[in-house]
């Protein structure tokens, strides 16, 4: 009879967890220190950032940009990403649903600082603008040996 | 009894439904509608061709894609604004539009759908005969 209260419950905690979840994320509570060139979330476009022991690679999704659209810059450690990405209504068409991201964007990043600008290579694939930077030889990590 | 095992089970798929959503992302997306079709552009930055599902369910359109993108694997994350690997996002259609003949393209990461109107609800220009 009763046999189903436990998988309510359980339901119930879900929801719970995952409103928690929810709200940490948005919050950004769990996330520690930000940047202080961090931007606010949403914002366009999107960036992933990831450090290996060799370097650092960049992730910009931005789809449906024409290539020559991209600009990137960097100096010292700050990356800048620039493009334009166009208005695709049609003329003489009813807009229901705007929320893709349409005109100038110009996004910047702070790197580590042991990256080397000169080793900066990028390619634009499937929407997403990959950049791989190098780091510096004499910062790279060692393994020292114990005697 | 079997009511409420019915119950149950729903309540399942109902919080299996709520995880499944928690990890896919929800694309942004503009609709544009003319007199022969209604046009649908989504963002899915890093979504190939392989990764893309459209089905049509009834009169539900479902958009599904998986982000494969080559990340070195010893990466330790420093910023992650896109979190998840799948983008997802469902639209019910009218009646007046014929999910037959549905065309799409995938270009750069931008899919654009295009759903035409069935023949018969197409504007028609009505001819005035003086009598």
């Amino acid at each position: 009879m009763f046999g189903s209260i436990s998988q309510w419950d359980g339901d119930i905690f879900d929801h719970f967890n995952r409103l928690e979840r929810e709200m940490a994320d948005l919050l950004g509570y769990s996330s520690g220190p930000a940047s202080i060139r961090e931007v606010a979330r949403g914002s366009y476009p999107a960036i992933n950032l990831g450090s290996t022991d060799d370097g650092v690679e960049v992730f910009v999704f931005a789809a449906g940009i024409n290539q020559d659209q991209l600009e990137l810059s960097i100096q010292q450690n700050l990356l800048t990403v620039n493009g334009e990405c166009p208005d695709r209504q049609p003329e003489s068409s009813n807009a229901y649903i705007k929320e893709r991201f349409a005109g100038q964007f110009k996004r910047s990043l702070s790197l580590p600082e042991d990256i080397d600008p000169e080793s900066a290579t990028a390619r634009y694939t499937n929407g997403v603008l990959h950049i791989s930077l190098k780091r510096r030889a004499e910062a790279k990590a060692r393994k020292i040996q114990v005697n | 009894m079997s009511a409420e095992k019915n119950m149950a089970t729903q309540s399942n798929r109902a919080s299996e439904a709520a995880r499944e959503q928690v990890r896919v992302m929800r694309p942004a997306v503009d609709v544009f509608e003319n007199g022969e079709s209604i046009s649908l552009l989504a963002n899915l930055p890093g979504v190939a061709e392989e990764g893309l599902a459209l089905e049509v369910d009834g009169n539900q359109l479902t958009i599904t894609g998986d982000i494969a993108i080559d990340m070195p694997g010893n990466m330790a994350s420093l910023q992650a604004d896109v979190r998840f690997t799948r983008y997802q996002r469902a639209f019910n259609l009218s009646g007046e539009l014929d999910t037959e003949k549905i065309a799409a393209t995938l270009k750069d990461g931008l899919l654009s759908v295009t759903i035409p109107k069935r023949e018969e609800v197409l504007p028609r220009r009505i001819e005035i005969t003086s009598g």
